[in-house]
């Protein structure tokens, strides 16, 4: 089954990268690059998104498309990235997700069939 | 042929239901038409065996039932009949797999009362109707959850199977932590005014020696057994004749079944002598050092307090905090369990044990009045009917 694996970061995620000093975060992207390289015969596609200052949202459920600026929940937590995998199944995905080493939540979900 | 009891009745069909599901799954390969197979069949079974009596082989029945319903796919515009159609059905059931069973219904990714409404209606072979009716919630909630649980495993691909070694330890004590809810709903509310409700304390005993069985080496899954036989042991003495509840000191001991206390106290030590700690077997402990004390002035309070420091280690939580309290009243003396109680306030304000249990510590140190309040905030943070009944008593004396 295909799932993909949304990274969310919170506002303290991101504090706390923000305070790591070169070193430091020369060490956390290594883990990050490490788990991508130990699941890479699972992870079909993956990419990081740019901070959520630099989203547009557009709603088309008001008659005129309504652009604006931001991304379209205001919230503490923010879809930073995503991998898709392909694994057999949901138990599969759980181990998958419950090893990566960055921001503290990973929403896994189904794609459809 | 006579007619099954209530209870028979339930007995057979909770002993067969598992093991039909269990075989028709993989046959089927879809949790969800197998277990709609399943249903229709109890449901059958329950419209014929109170009239016919129950057949010598109920696994034989359910199985032809379920077989032919799938067989029977064209006759109605069924959701699963492509897929039923293909099913190449073999004349008997396969051998009982109900391991599997249990792990999928009890899967972290669906929410607990869906694990709950699933494994009492997979696993027992209860209704959605006697579910409904045990919860005190409509049918059609409890058919939601079991809808939306159905589709989850199959959309999200949770596997029937038993979990590999390195994700057992955490998967088990979900299963475990359902089975010992059902077994509160159940016990709490035993000998209230619905004594026709389908009784969750038995169902809960049931999984509990099912898994046992087919887990004979886990501590905690014989720790959890022991448990519920202990609090079961026991059950008679717990309500009056007006289902009032009867407190652990005024309770008539030569109502407890010494025997069963007995032998959950050796299915205890045998699960200890692995050593492997767990809180399940920490509770049955505790639990036996009540059980076996002939008279409650013989409890061993120092042990209980032992124990409840291990709990605590553990499984830390307030409410394990509260229960040491309580033992340290026996230990220490009231003052020092108040003292220590009170430090809880913060956490358990709004569980009423807290406040009942102050209450009875304020009475102990003299503070009738303050213990009058904290009555009368636990009265208004309990609907259980006995424990109400018990509060009021209490208020009334004093």
């Amino acid at each position: 089954m295909k799932y993909v694996l949304m990274f969310v970061e919170t506002e303290e995620f991101a504090a706390d990268l923000a305070a790591m000093d070169e070193s430091e975060r020369g060490r956390a992207y290594a883990r990050v690059q490490q788990w991508f390289a130990d699941h890479q015969d699972r992870i079909t596609h993956h990419a990081h998104l740019l901070p959520s200052d630099t989203a547009t949202t557009v709603r088309l459920d008001r008659g005129e498309p309504l652009v604006s600026d931001g991304p379209f929940v205001e919230g503490k937590e923010i879809v930073s990235g995503y991998a898709e995998i392909e694994v057999a199944d949901l138990d599969e995905a759980l181990r998958v997700a419950k090893s990566w080493p960055a921001c503290p939540v990973v929403e896994i979900r189904p794609i459809a069939a | 042929m006579t007619q099954p009891t209530h209870a028979e009745l339930a007995r057979v069909v909770r002993d067969h239901a598992g093991r039909l599901a269990a075989s028709l799954v993989p046959l089927v390969g879809d949790f969800a038409a197998a277990e709609d197979l399943v249903q229709d069949a109890v449901e059958a079974a329950l419209t014929h065996w109170p009239v016919e009596g129950i057949p010598d082989r109920p696994d034989a029945w359910l199985y032809t039932v379920a077989r032919r319903r799938g067989l029977d796919h064209l006759r109605r515009a069924h959701r699963h009949r492509q897929k039923l159609a293909l099913v190449p059905w073999p004349p008997e059931p396969r051998p009982d797999d109900r391991l599997r069973l249990i792990f999928t219904c009890c899967h972290p990714a669906l929410p607990r009362t869906a694990q709950v409404a699933l494994t009492l209606r997979v696993v027992c072979g209860l209704t959605t109707a006697q579910i409904a009716k045990a919860f005190l919630v409509p049918e059609s909630t409890v058919g939601q959850r079991i809808t939306r649980a159905k589709r989850k495993i199959s959309d999200a691909g949770i596997p029937y199977r038993v979990p590999s070694a390195d994700d057992l330890a955490d998967r088990l004590a979900e299963v475990l932590a359902v089975i010992y809810l059902l077994f509160n709903e159940g016990y709490l509310s035993t000998g209230g005014d619905h004594a026709q409700a389908r009784d969750l304390a038995d169902d809960a005993e049931f999984l509990a020696a099912l898994l046992h069985q087919l887990m004979p080496t886990e501590p905690e899954v014989a720790g959890l057994l022991a448990l519920i036989r202990l609090h079961r042991a026991r059950a008679s003495a717990r309500f009056d004749r007006n289902d009032d509840i009867v407190q652990l000191p005024h309770q008539d001991r030569s109502l407890w079944n010494h025997e069963a206390i007995a032998d959950a106290g050796r299915l205890l030590a045998r699960a200890a002598a692995q050593r492997r700690p767990g809180p399940y077997q920490v509770q049955a402990a505790i639990v036996a050092c009540h059980a076996e004390a002939a008279r409650w002035e013989d409890t061993d309070w120092a042990q209980i307090a032992v124990l409840y420091d291990m709990l605590l280690h553990l499984a830390p939580s307030p409410v394990t905090r509260l229960h040491r309290a309580i033992a340290l009243r026996y230990v220490t003396g009231p003052a020092a369990a108040l003292a220590e109680v009170d430090r809880l306030a913060g956490d358990l304000d709004g569980y009423h044990l807290f406040h009942a249990t102050r209450a009875e510590l304020l009475r102990d140190v003299g503070e009738t009045a303050r213990a009058r309040s904290a009555d009368e905030r636990a009265l208004t943070l309990t609907t259980n009917p006995a424990q109400r009944s018990l509060l009021r008593q209490r208020l009334s004396w004093t």
